[in-house]
């Protein structure tokens, strides 16, 4: 196991697992091309099956088949961790999540649990095409008895960095199952450290509004107050953190930004106190957006904000599959000029 | 009682709960659905009988036998059938999804086969010693995640016993129209060893599931019982195309309560059949009765 700090968000994940099969032996990961020396196809779970041979299972392309074993090792005190290989492919575990895992806690009774953690990676940018490419966890936010999950890359203060700890937290401490969301730019993004941060004010509120996970607040160190209030997770909210420093610097223009690391249930609070102040929202989602993320943001802004709402504004993918081609890829997916457009227009 | 008894009673409390749901149902004591169990007794009763307490059972939509066979008490399962939350899931399951100690359902067909392979394969881990059974239908083999499952269940070495009730009609649908090929092949092609008997008959079903389930226990790898039998009723509540001349056929030829009556003594039989109509009544009215 490695003691040095991690450096990447993909060094933060795969740290987590280490630490999570060394201090749980219940913990299992299950998935497609995770033994080592490969390591998964994007390398989350390298080392592990070195280290914990017997609890690292290489499966066949059977997703669905995994998921529902996950589920029954989980009902029966184990805490399995499943790989879906690429985002994509929850559509073929979409059976075991909805009328499976997510049901039996409160179909029966509150008297079983379900601790399993479906990780996978979302996103295009990378040229894989249409079944390759999506951001497709909107069709599972708001599913009862589902957590998703979606880490920051932040080097924070627990060793593992907020990426890793956010998962292992999901894995020895969930008692729901949990989707979570990973990012194929995010993987190589490094984590965030004081030094990168030094032109920002970083507060983690989840603690003042007494959220079960991780919500962060950024905004420009000593700036007059923000005039938008941008709300992204994942990769965008990479996106959204360029652009930040962006408007402030070149164009004046202050913002808050707010990235949750729980996407469902919504724990919104932040965001309301934030709008309170600035009276304006951009939300910002890699996926398609008609009846997803951002249209769930932007409607329950309205709602509680009323009047004190001014503006609502979203940016996600167009409404078409993620094309191949790399123009035509990059003119659907959200851009950090899309975002620096969008919010001087609001201004 | 003897283990001859003791089957009688179990297929007879199974029957009695059955039929007395159907007739309430049509008097609207009930709200929602139900799958009848009638005419299958013999399948839960067998190979229930002979698990252990640890182990584990996984039904389907068709639950109910299989429950009152583990030992499920017919009054919180008829009150979880009224919503009530002395039901076994406090109303929220209703007649397909009912957890009780070690048995667990679910209304999804297929969805099973992995969830119960898996906790198979925990208490293979765990060394518990417990094995699984999952009992599903005919019609379940439609579904594509029960051959992932086969192929994983094989691969890992799963301690459990996939139990196919084949009543050889899958809703309204004959089994003709919609399977292709052999059942057992499809266990075969994944190097599960299958079994399978023609009968509604308790004690060979429960002898081959004695045996089946003993072998699991030493070899730790899946082993499938398929079992011909027969569905008395409709799928749910009023839903049979078959003409009665057919049915009265199949209760004729496989009732597996007259099957087994033979071998008691009718004093003996007439005794349990007043007990237990006395407890499914007073089950009845206690469900009837409770918050």
């Amino acid at each position: 196991m490695k003691n040095d700090k991690p450096k990447t968000v993909l060094e933060s994940l795969n740290l987590a697992l280490h630490y999570a099969m060394a201090d749980d032996e219940s913990v299992l990961l299950i998935g497609e091309d995770i033994l080592d020396p490969y390591g998964g196809a994007f390398k989350v779970t390298r080392g592990l099956s070195t280290t914990y041979p017997d609890r690292v299972l290489t499966s066949p392309i059977s997703e669905a088949g995994i998921t529902g074993i996950a589920g029954g090792m989980a009902l029966r005190g184990l805490k399995p961790v499943v790989e879906i290989m690429f985002g994509d492919f929850i559509s073929l575990i979409t059976d075991q999540l909805i009328n499976h895992l997510a049901k039996f806690r409160y179909m029966y009774n509150e008297q079983v649990r379900v601790p399993v953690v479906i990780r996978t990676p979302m996103g295009g940018r990378r040229g894989y095409g249409p079944t390759h490419s999506q951001t497709l966890e909107k069709h599972f936010l708001g599913l009862p008895g589902l957590r998703t999950l979606a880490p920051f890359h932040l080097l924070g203060k627990d060793s593992l960095g907020a990426p890793g700890k956010l998962l292992y937290d999901a894995i020895l401490g969930s008692e729901d199952p949990v989707l979570f969301i990973e990012n194929k730019l995010q993987y190589l993004l490094p984590l965030l450290t004081r030094d990168a941060l030094l032109d920002y004010a970083v507060e983690k509120v989840s603690k003042t509004y007494n959220l079960s996970t991780p919500f962060y607040k950024l905004s420009i160190r000593s700036a007059p107050p923000a005039k938008v209030t941008m709300m992204a997770y994942g990769y965008m909210a990479h996106l959204a953190f360029q652009a930040q420093h962006q408007l402030a610097y070149e164009k004046e223009i202050f913002t808050e930004l707010l990235i949750p690391t729980q996407l469902a249930p919504f724990e919104l609070s932040p965001l309301f106190d934030s709008l309170r102040r600035t009276g304006r929202i951009l939300a910002i989602e890699e996926g398609a957006g008609a009846l997803g993320w951002g249209a769930e943001v932007l409607s329950q802004a309205a709602e509680v904000l009323g009047t004190e709402l001014k503006q609502a504004e979203r940016l996600c993918a167009e409404g078409h599959a993620v094309p191949a081609a790399r123009q035509l890829e990059e003119a659907s997916l959200p851009s950090l000029t899309d975002i620096l457009n969008a919010v001087q227009k609001m201004v | 009682m003897d283990i001859t008894a003791e089957y009688y009673a179990k297929m007879y409390l199974i029957r009695c709960f059955e039929e007395t749901l159907m007739a309430e149902f049509k008097r609207g004591i009930f709200h929602g659905t139900t799958h009848s169990y009638l005419g299958q007794e013999a399948d839960a009763v067998g190979v229930i009988g002979q698990l252990h307490e640890s182990d584990i059972v996984v039904s389907n939509h068709r639950c109910h036998g299989h429950f009152l066979a583990y030992g499920g008490d017919p009054f919180k399962l008829f009150a979880e059938l009224m919503g009530k939350t002395m039901g076994v899931c406090g109303g929220r399951g209703g007649s397909q999804h009912i957890h009780w100690q070690n048995f667990y359902s679910n209304g999804i067909q297929g969805g099973i086969v992995p969830l119960t392979t898996g906790m198979a394969l925990a208490e293979k881990r765990k060394g518990s010693g417990a094995v699984a059974v999952v009992f599903i239908g005919d019609g379940t083999l439609g579904e594509g995640v029960v051959y992932e499952t086969f192929n994983l269940a094989a691969l890992w070495g799963a301690p459990i016993l996939y139990v196919l009730e084949n009543n050889q009609i899958a809703q309204t649908t004959p089994i003709g129209l919609v399977l292709a090929g052999g059942i057992c092949a499809r266990f075969e092609a994944f190097s599960i060893p299958a079994v399978r008997i023609d009968s509604s008959d308790v004690m060979e079903i429960a002898s081959l599931a004695g045996d089946l389930l003993a072998r699991i226990r030493v070899e730790l790898k899946p082993r499938a019982l398929v079992i011909d039998t027969a569905r008395f009723g409709p799928h749910s509540k009023s839903d049979d195309t078959r003409s009665g001349e057919e049915i009265a056929a199949l209760q004729d030829k496989r009732d597996p309560l007259s099957i087994h009556a033979s071998r008691l003594d009718e004093s003996e039989r007439k005794a349990i059949e007043a007990e237990i109509q006395t407890k499914i009544a007073e089950s009845f009215q206690a469900a009837l009765d409770a918050e």
